[in-house]
């Protein structure tokens, strides 16, 4: 910790010298012809949540690095942290150091009003991504976000388009608060609260656990009640309840006694889906890096992005038509 | 273990023949015991069938036998094996090591690097699962062993000592694989976590007994008992008794090691992967509810093995008896502490001195009662 720290300082100090000797060159080059030359990189500071998080903060984490490289024109700075107070700290830091644009995936909602008010007196432009915070959208250029709540209602719509006659599912939820289990639950919730032939076998929190939704699963067999679908939150979980299935000699995926459905599109549950063992899962889209590059270069010849809040598109895969080219580009 | 118990319970035998209940209660083993009963008692009225045990076929075409408890004996293995380790922590340094979770994510990670070499999806295993096993014990025990110099030998808390590798623990972990999640396709490596094929009892259960076993044959013909429980009752004392109690300390420190690594063992082959930020999250407090559950003091001293085996499974019990009951997952943690918070009072030593003190006095004057009758 201590090392990263003295490691952060060096590095930050580094750039602020190598910023000193760049000044007069970019005062020069402010004229507005945005060509990207080896000389003026537009600085970002990129604050983001630990990686080892999950694999789906791995790949955004990786998308950032391969996007803003120098070759693209960008000299990127990174600052990772699971605490809110840390984030701001290093988006202060990234504030002396005079970056061009603030990139920021908040790991609280609150606390940033004064952090992004420094930002915006310093000329410094910042645009959220993955999470949204509390604060007045004047602060930020634009948020780019995933719609949980359209993931869980894409997902529901799936399942509501395969016809059963009869819906009983069994609901494994994630870390109960989480954006993500709000969003992916509400949709089903109000699913089976619309219509008599969808019933909840179980609604229960498995914290994003394999093991825990196995002996979620177990216990439902154990207690004899039979059920046609498994509504896991995220793929981890799904793969903890088909362990249960198998266990039982219950048969699943496509065409099969009980539909499998995860979330997050990693590349081992795409691959569960290529093979027909689970049916579906949904994208949480981790690849902001694009839409963030398109948007500052719009900012860069001076047009402001079309929309404050950019929802990026998030699909969800049918294990009766995805194909390996689907696993290669969006499994994470 | 033995020998320090013998003489307290022949003490009370004496003071008040007869009264058994007194006796039972005053026995530290009562509590986990009586905390199982009573799980046993609520469930049988609920439902009787969740005792059932059926023999089926997995879809791999195999046997195995399935039911309620056959899960939560599979699944409190690894708390059973953590407990072990636990118990002589508690007792010899009087504090407990909060990294166990961190360091089964650890070490669970050196599986895994070891089996799948530098791929994180190999064809085929790069190295005989024993090796792999082997070098997990000896990094968990180097772990176990980085812990018990701090606390032993630097004389830091336990739980300050600890913290470090409960911070640094799953980023390590993630590190040791590159930040990829490797998966292990060959199955012969699921046995230890799942099923033998052809033998329908989960192996976890074997390797809990086993581990049982041997923490048995060490306690009974080894001092190790003896000497970690003076340690933690007096350590000046111990050492003018010609006991080390920086090695004793140090010891128990690495033998929680051994018992992270078999349980980190098991836990990565149950699922053949990893998922380093959830992969036995929370389990510490667990380990330690399960010691404090089987009434052992967490200030030190005294331990009894059995009933911190005993706690274990009574926490799996509770947790698979919550699932049964289906209960609303925002609500599932309140039930837990208020069921923890009445075991955790009801075996806090005083209170069962309390308890048993007012036994006596009632029992004392009944027996007055009947004498001055007649």
């Amino acid at each position: 910790m201590k090392m990263k720290k003295v490691l952060g300082t060096v590095i930050s100090l580094a750039l602020a010298a190598s910023m000193f000797s760049a000044c007069g060159a970019k005062s020069d080059s402010g004229s507005g012809n945005a060509a990207s030359g080896g000389s003026d990189l537009i600085k970002v500071g990129i604050i983001n949540n630990d990686p080892n998080e999950s694999g789906y903060r791995t790949a955004n984490d990786k998308d950032m690095k391969n996007t803003f490289t120098e070759a693209n024109g960008y000299s990127a700075s990174f600052a990772y942290s699971l605490k809110n107070d840390e984030q701001i700290a290093a988006a202060q830091k990234f504030i002396q150091d005079e970056v061009d644009y603030l990139l920021i995936s908040a790991a609280g909602t609150s606390g940033w009003d004064s952090v992004l008010k420094d930002a915006q007196s310093a000329g410094i432009k910042v645009i959220l991504f993955d999470r949204t915070i509390d604060a007045d959208p004047s602060l930020y250029e634009a948020s780019i976000v995933s719609d949980m709540a359209q993931e869980g209602q894409t997902a529901v719509d799936w399942l509501a388009s395969q016809g059963l006659s009869e819906y009983n599912v069994v609901h494994i939820q994630g870390v109960m608060g989480s954006a993500a289990q709000i969003g992916r639950t509400g949709a089903l919730d109000a699913q089976v609260a619309a219509n008599d032939n969808w019933n909840l076998i179980t609604q229960q929190t498995a914290e994003w656990n394999a093991e825990t939704a196995q002996q979620i699963v177990q216990s439902v067999i154990d207690g004899g009640q039979s059920f046609n679908v498994i509504y896991a939150e995220n793929d981890d979980m799904a793969k903890g309840a088909v362990a249960a299935l198998d266990k039982a000699n219950i048969s699943h995926g496509v065409g099969k006694d009980v539909i499998v459905m995860g979330f997050d599109c990693n590349k081992w549950a795409l691959e569960e889906l290529l093979a027909g063992n689970w049916n579906y899962d949904g994208q949480c889209n981790p690849f902001q890096a694009s839409y963030i590059n398109d948007i500052i270069r719009d900012l860069e010849n001076g047009k402001a992005p079309a929309e404050k809040v950019v929802i990026m598109q998030e699909k969800g895969f049918d294990a009766s038509k995805i194909t390996q080219e689907d696993v290669d580009n969006y499994g994470i | 273990m033995k020998t320090l118990e013998k003489p307290v319970q022949q003490k009370a035998g004496k003071k008040s023949t007869g009264n058994l209940l007194t006796k039972l209660i005053k026995n530290q083993i009562f509590i986990p015991i009586a905390a199982l009963l009573i799980l046993v008692i609520f469930n049988l009225i609920a439902d009787p069938s969740f005792f059932a045990v059926t023999l089926s076929q997995n879809s791999a075409g195999y046997p195995v036998l399935s039911g309620n408890l056959i899960t939560i004996l599979d699944n409190a293995s690894e708390l059973v094996i953590l407990a072990i380790g636990m118990t002589l922590v508690t007792s010899a340094s009087g504090g407990q090591d909060i990294s166990v979770g961190a360091a089964i994510a650890l070490s669970g990670s050196v599986v895994l690097r070891v089996l799948c070499g530098t791929e994180s999806r190999p064809e085929a295993l790069q190295a005989p699962i024993i090796v792999a096993f082997l070098v997990c014990c000896v990094v968990a025990m180097a772990f176990g062993a980085f812990n018990g110099v701090l606390v032993a030998y630097f004389k830091i808390q336990p739980m300050v000592a600890t913290l470090i590798l409960f911070t640094a623990g799953r980023s390590i972990a993630a590190w040791i694989n590159n930040n990829e999640l490797p998966i292990i396709s060959d199955e012969s490596f699921g046995y230890f976590g799942n099923f033998i094929p052809g033998i329908p009892i989960p192996t976890p259960i074997f390797i809990a007994i086993i581990c049982m076993i041997i923490i048995a044959l060490v306690l009974r013909f080894t001092k190790l008992g003896l000497f970690t429980q003076s340690v933690g009752i007096n350590a000046e004392s111990s050492r003018l008794n010609g006991i080390n109690p920086e090695f004793i300390k140090f010891i128990t420190y690495v033998i929680l090691g051994l018992c992270v690594a078999i349980a980190g063992f098991i836990k990565v082959s149950r699922f053949s992967t990893i998922n380093y930020s959830v992969v036995a999250k929370d389990i510490e407090m667990d380990a330690i509810l399960a010691v404090a559950l089987g009434g052992n003091a967490l200030s030190g001293g005294k331990f009894n093995m059995a009933a911190s085996i005993l706690g274990a499974y009574v926490i799996q019990f509770l947790t698979t008896t919550l699932f049964k009951f289906n209960v609303i997952s925002s609500a599932l943690p309140a039930y837990k502490a208020v069921v923890v918070i009445i075991l955790v009072i009801l075996s806090a030593p005083i209170v069962r001195d309390k308890i048993a003190a007012i036994r006596k006095k009632l029992s004392a004057q009944k027996t007055t009662v009947k004498e001055a009758a007649q």
